[in-house]
């Protein structure tokens, strides 16, 4: 494509059919404890 | 939804739903400005370009969307149900109800939560928490320990026990602990340093940036400033912890709304993973960050994510996305987790939604050693995701920051329901400059 770059494909349609396990680090205790990312988190399951 | 933006001189479509990021040439850019609510059947005029390349760039849009990449449906209706009896799997650890600086900005009233109580977690209490989470983690496997105060380094005793007891069990009980330690500093030395790199999956040591800028907020009871003397501690600390995961974690006010510089500063002080973030400080306080600072804050942000183009020698934890291999979208919908997976355990081992919340008689969950917990609060903390809060629902940014944080809404808003503007957009901005980060470096 000449006036597109795809950067990211449709990643969260595909983490829905196999998400939810629950194991992945909680949000606020990676470094904020005052505010919210939650999209830096890593997958706990990709990680392994 | 689709979302888009400017930033670091490159055009992005977000496609919301499916999480697809598109950088744009300035023609599929100005086509996709004028039809927000869907492409259409034939394309636009757009001065400076030719009819062809108008019918090109269109054709490539709705390539796009034909590949479900840009106008996405949301279709999550099956991961939206709201769990009921959520497992604890999180806990935030008040070791100490005390602290040995005494910080204009504290939200923790300087260490006592606003109890006239200072006091430190004793063992006993510890491991009734850490018998708490066991038995409430269902499935979990993995349990996370974060030591918090005050400062828990004057509860260090405390610490150890906590960790021996966990690592006695955790085998017999199928579980996997995770401790972090959350620290000013103040109190480490050769053996705490040894302890922590060894013990804490990942450890926060606060440092505000620059000399000037920490000692102004972060002194002593006698009023010393204390950046010289933590400065070399960590040093030490981060010279010998490896590969192990850490965040020298510092905030701003509207005192420096230049945090650029602190970012930098302690990047040039060694540190690689730096976090740097605004005060969660009340409407009037003098300090806190207002409407009227956010062009100036944006600014700095971009300022900083300039910076970041030219050197690979530190990150930010707010500009660090990883959007193909992030967490799943169920996780992106409901946060946190505070009052459900997610408790704060103070010394008397009462049982709060989180630290933000301690405290606050009316936000007590619960005791670890009476064992109450209440689990119709914990389902309604449960129910609180990025569907159930209105403003979220309807905005570009809600499966990267997940609905934001309760007690901020709270505090600034009384209503936990409705998220804190200034917040809000201060994370959107973030969230843009992240992204394009991710763009230029790829």
């Amino acid at each position: 494509m000449k006036h597109v770059k795809v950067l990211n494909g449709a990643t969260l349609k595909e983490s829905a059919a196999k998400g939810g396990c629950g194991e992945c680090q909680t949000s606020c205790q990676s470094a904020c404890k005052t505010s919210c990312t939650v999209a830096n988190q890593k997958c706990e399951s990709k990680s392994k | 939804m689709v979302h888009i933006f400017k930033c670091l001189d490159m055009n992005f479509a977000v496609d919301v739903n499916s999480g697809a990021v598109h950088v744009l040439d300035d023609l599929a850019y100005a086509i996709l400005e004028m039809n927000m609510d869907g492409l259409p059947e034939k394309a636009p005029e757009i001065e400076g370009y030719a009819a062809q390349q108008c019918a090109e760039a269109l054709e490539e849009l709705r390539e796009l969307e034909n590949q479900g990449m840009l106008f996405t449906d949301d279709g999550y209706d099956a991961a939206r149900a709201i769990p009921v009896g959520a497992p604890v799997k999180a806990l935030c650890l008040h070791v100490s109800h005390d602290c040995n600086l005494r910080c204009g900005y504290c939200f923790a009233a300087t260490g006592d939560f606003g109890t006239g109580r200072r006091m430190n977690m004793d063992i006993e209490t510890a491991k009734k928490a850490i018998d708490f989470v066991i038995e409430r983690s269902g499935v979990r496997r993995n349990i996370e320990i974060d030591f918090f105060g005050g400062e828990p380094l004057l509860a260090f005793d405390t610490v150890k026990a906590a960790v021996d007891y966990a690592r006695s069990i955790e085998k017999e009980k199928g579980k996997n602990f995770r401790f972090t330690i959350t620290t000013n500093g103040l109190l480490l030395d050769d053996d705490k340093i040894e302890y922590i790199n060894r013990e804490m999956d990942n450890c926060v040591l606060s440092l505000d940036g620059r000399r000037e800028v920490n000692d102004n907020w972060r002194f002593t009871t006698s009023g010393k400033g204390s950046y010289d003397v933590i400065v070399p501690k960590y040093k030490k600390l981060v010279d010998e912890r490896g590969d192990k995961s850490y965040y020298v974690r510092g905030t701003f006010t509207r005192d420096n709304l230049d945090f650029a510089n602190d970012v930098v500063h302690i990047a040039q002080e060694g540190f690689y993973a730096v976090s740097v973030e605004p005060v969660s400080a009340p409407d009037g306080c003098g300090y806190e960050i207002r409407e009227e600072d956010l062009p100036r804050v944006y600014d700095e942000y971009d300022r900083l994510a300039r910076i970041m183009l030219e050197r690979d020698d530190f990150s930010f934890f707010h500009f660090t996305v990883d959007l193909a291999q992030g967490p799943c979208v169920i996780k992106r919908m409901r946060g946190c987790g505070a009052g459900c997976e997610y408790v704060a355990v103070t010394p008397e081992g009462d049982i709060y939604p989180c630290h933000q919340f301690v405290g606050r008689e009316e936000y007590r969950m619960g005791n670890v050693f009476t064992g109450e917990f209440d689990k119709d609060a914990s389902n309604d903390y449960a129910a609180l995701n990025i569907y159930s809060r209105e403003e979220c629902r309807k905005c570009w940014a809600r499966f990267y920051c997940s609905g934001g944080c309760s007690a901020a809404n709270v505090n600034m808003n009384g209503d936990i329901t409705k998220p804190w503007e200034i917040g809000c957009k201060l994370e959107k901005k973030r969230l843009e400059c992240a992204i394009a980060l991710q763009a230029a470096k790829s």
